[in-house]
């Protein structure tokens, strides 16, 4: 076992969000938005793929060192899992379900005779002899098997479900008891599984999304960035959170000079530029790393700890809008009638702030998290971009768009690095936005009314 | 009314003053000149002497804050935080480490920078308030839902992939316009038309809502209700009655970022070759340009200051609620 900073985080975040849930779910003023997240079709849908994506980055967050082979880099649970896609990497672009190289090459046939052509690719599309022919048939023919026997496992897991159901609730089986959400989500689940299934399947035999400028499979990479993207929307907010709510309920509920300093910290944070804040903080970070290499001694490692300083730069300049909410809401409380008679009970300042703002508050602490997700998500694209993102050796979807970019102009182009991150950041940020409106329309009092 | 401004004015100057500290505090306490001094001469095998020689040529080799070598006055003034700190008060950029002077470039950079931004703003305004304005008109119909489930895919893709997809469709495939580039005058308008359009389409999605909500939190008040009891039509309430008032927060939203549109677009303006202070500030962080990067910081942060101060003279100005205490 091998720990990442990153990882232990993450870890801790998650027991953290599970230990949140339960104590909503104890709460009664909890239960009604709950159940109208429950109920919510678009809601369920989302969180079923949120989930998905979830418990990828987690497999991909557990690390060991490989025992039996000779690298020493170390690798995570989804690496060992996905060896082949790993290990099958060929010698530069080549299309998705393609058996030929991107580009020609002098070939020595086994009579050797020399000619310049488009080679076979390496593992993709090995298995069959003659492409011209076979390769349509068989491409269509795996499609069809690997989808129908996702859609079986699938079928399975959900027959399954229902006995499991039958046998420990006592309820009546069958697709007609099942309220409407619950339908949605186990048919997400479903569609899930059967594209996945069929996604591995095919992997096996064709590089499904191609491979990039290194060979490296595009597919793989993809998948690997999802980790990228999970830590950067989740842990930011756990490391701006505290400062969040402390600075904002303190501004708000003691006021005076307290407020006046909280005021001036966060209007001088916010009155940077934040993406030059970024970058200076980044060339910061750089500097460092390049004056302290041997503390960093593995890729891995220092690629670690600059997302983590990532995290870190992005919760110091987007602590403040939250923390102005925050603040907003606990002037508002201050004078409602309950704070004032818990004040004229006699109760202590720290323990009206504990027991009666803060749990106020929390719904917008909620909102606001699931709501900052995605344009974290978005964001780490840009930085990207801009070189100051994360490290160019972290698998991550602003890597890959920033690598695609600026073979556009080749002819004929290399559309699929591209359309890969393209389609799984899509999904991961469509679906966080959906589930960031169902989260609103269930805590927000305001929206609740109808 | 002048008092207040002149309150607000000199509230400015402890928030700039912050933001000077921190970044001379980020640049050159956190990382000494001579961890600079390496990452630009390359990493290993650098000599003490090329070391010194480079912080010498760019006026690094004085104490931080205190010189206690020098003369009087001079243990004040001969220190890096009054030479590149202090400067930056009276718009005194300095020199860029490349040797350019960073004020000059800043004054040429700055007109490209918001050829693309004002119309970009001007005309997202325009579009994103009318679609807006006809979602709430057509609410709970087809149409706004239908609506709203554009504006959720629109802003979950990644501005980069509308750039791109832009860029390509547009001036590779179909070639209406360049690719890339800028020309000074009315010729840049081929340049800047598919930026601003990209400009406008990508930012549509999170515009929409945004004014959706605030068009709708207005459609729920009182005075809406009485004028629809008047037997006003729905469309004359929207526009006489709910868009001149839900007119008072999307300008004061517009305003404090009016001064920000002289620092251009990072992303944009690299794409499309605009020669702005995005694309310049952009060339400094690759080329660790810290000179620059110093100067782009604290030149934002004074726009948007100037900004918040916009803010509230436009509050008071449109708004008679709005009490000058």
């Amino acid at each position: 076992m091998a720990i990442l900073w990153t990882d232990a985080l993450i870890y801790l975040l998650l027991i953290s969000m599970l230990g949140l849930v339960f104590y909503m779910r104890s709460r009664d003023h909890m239960q009604r938005p709950l159940s109208k997240l429950a109920k919510s079709k678009i809601g369920v849908a989302s969180l079923v793929i949120l989930l998905f994506f979830v418990v990828i980055g987690l497999l991909d967050s557990i690390h060991f060192k490989p025992t039996n082979t000779k690298q020493t880099e170390i690798i995570s649970v989804l690496d060992y899992w996905a060896t082949n896609l790993r290990e099958h990497s060929e010698k530069t672009y080549s299309a998705p379900f393609s058996t030929h190289l991107y580009s020609k090459e002098i070939i020595v046939a086994p009579d050797g005779l020399v000619y310049w052509d488009y080679p076979r690719l390496e593992f993709g599309g090995r298995h069959i002899y003659l492409p011209e022919r076979q390769w349509l048939p068989d491409v269509l023919k795996k499609i069809v098997f690997g989808l129908s026997q996702g859609v079986v496992i699938a079928g399975l897991l959900f027959v399954g479900f229902l006995t499991t159901r039958y046998v420990f609730l006592r309820k009546k089986t069958g697709l007609l008891f099942l309220s409407s959400p619950t339908k949605t989500a186990l048919i997400v689940t479903g569609v899930i599984i059967a594209i996945t299934y069929c996604l591995v399947y095919l992997s096996a035999y064709y590089h499904v999304f191609g491979t990039d400028k290194v060979g490296e499979d595009v597919f793989y990479q993809a998948i690997k960035s999802i980790r990228t993207g999970l830590v950067l929307g989740t842990l930011t907010t756990l490391i701006m959170l505290p400062m969040a709510i402390g600075f904002g309920i303190l501004a708000g509920f003691f006021g005076g000079w307290i407020d006046d300093i909280i005021q001036y910290i966060y209007t001088t944070l916010n009155a940077i530029p934040s993406v030059l804040l970024i970058a200076a903080s980044i060339l910061m970070v750089q500097v460092y790393m390049a004056s302290h290499e041997q503390e960093f001694t593995s890729i891995i490692v220092r690629a670690d700890m600059r997302l983590l300083f990532l995290c870190l730069i992005l919760g110091v300049t987007n602590w403040t809008g939250l923390c102005r909410l925050l603040r907003a809401e606990t002037l508002k409380l201050r004078e409602m009638e309950y704070v004032q008679a818990a004040h004229a009970l006699g109760v202590k300042k720290s323990m009206i702030l504990i027991r009666h703002i803060l749990p106020n508050v929390m719904h917008i602490v909620l909102i606001s998290v699931v709501l900052d997700f995605s344009s974290l998500v978005l964001a780490e694209a840009v930085l990207s971009y801009i070189n100051i993102g994360v490290d160019s050796t972290t698998y991550s979807w602003g890597n890959m768009i920033n690598g695609a970019r600026l073979e556009m102009a080749r002819e004929p182009i290399v559309w699929w690095s591209l359309s890969a991150a393209f389609l799984f950041m899509f999904t991961l940020v469509l679906a966080a936005n959906l589930f960031a409106d169902t989260v609103q329309d269930a805590f927000d009092p305001r929206r609740s009314a109808d | 009314m002048i008092q207040y401004i002149i309150r607000r004015f000199l509230y400015a100057i402890p928030l700039l003053i912050g933001v000077n500290i921190l970044t001379f505090v980020l640049f050159f306490v956190v990382n000494s000149p001579d961890d600079m001094a390496r990452m630009q001469l390359g990493q290993k095998r650098v000599t003490e002497q090329a070391i010194s020689n480079w912080k010498q040529q760019h006026g690094y080799n004085i104490p931080l804050l205190w010189n206690s070598e020098a003369q009087d006055q001079e243990k004040v003034t001969k220190t890096i935080f009054y030479q590149k700190s202090v400067g930056l008060f009276l718009f005194n950029f300095g020199v860029s480490d490349s040797g350019r002077n960073i004020g000059a470039d800043i004054q040429e950079r700055m007109w490209p920078s918001l050829a693309l931004a004002l119309p970009t703003l001007v005309v997202g305004l325009v579009v994103d308030v009318s679609f807006a304005l006809m979602m709430v008109l057509f609410r709970n119909s087809y149409i706004e839902r239908t609506g709203l489930v554009i504006c959720v895919v629109l802003l979950s893709i990644s501005s980069l992939f509308y750039i791109i997809g832009g860029q390509f469709l547009f001036a590779k495939v179909l070639k209406w316009v360049p690719i890339s580039g800028y020309d000074d005058g009315f010729s840049a308008f081929k340049f800047l038309i598919l930026p601003v359009l990209i400009g406008v389409f990508s930012g549509s999605g999170s515009g929409v809502r945004w004014y959706r909500t605030l068009f709708l939190e207005e459609v729920e008040k009182d005075y809406v209700r009485t004028a629809r009891a008047k037997g006003l039509t729905e469309t004359q309430v929207l526009f006489k009655h709910v868009l001149p008032n839900a007119l008072i927060p999307i300008l004061t939203g517009v305003v404090v970022i009016l001064p920000l549109l002289f620092m251009g677009s990072l992303i944009m303006e690299s794409f499309f070759s605009i020669p702005g202070l995005g694309s310049y500030t952009l060339d400094a962080i690759n080329s660790q340009d810290f000179a620059i990067v110093r100067s782009m910081v604290f030149l934002g942060s004074v726009l948007y200051v100037f900004g918040l101060l916009l803010t509230d003279i436009s509050y008071t100005l449109v708004d008679p609620r709005v009490r000058l205490s």
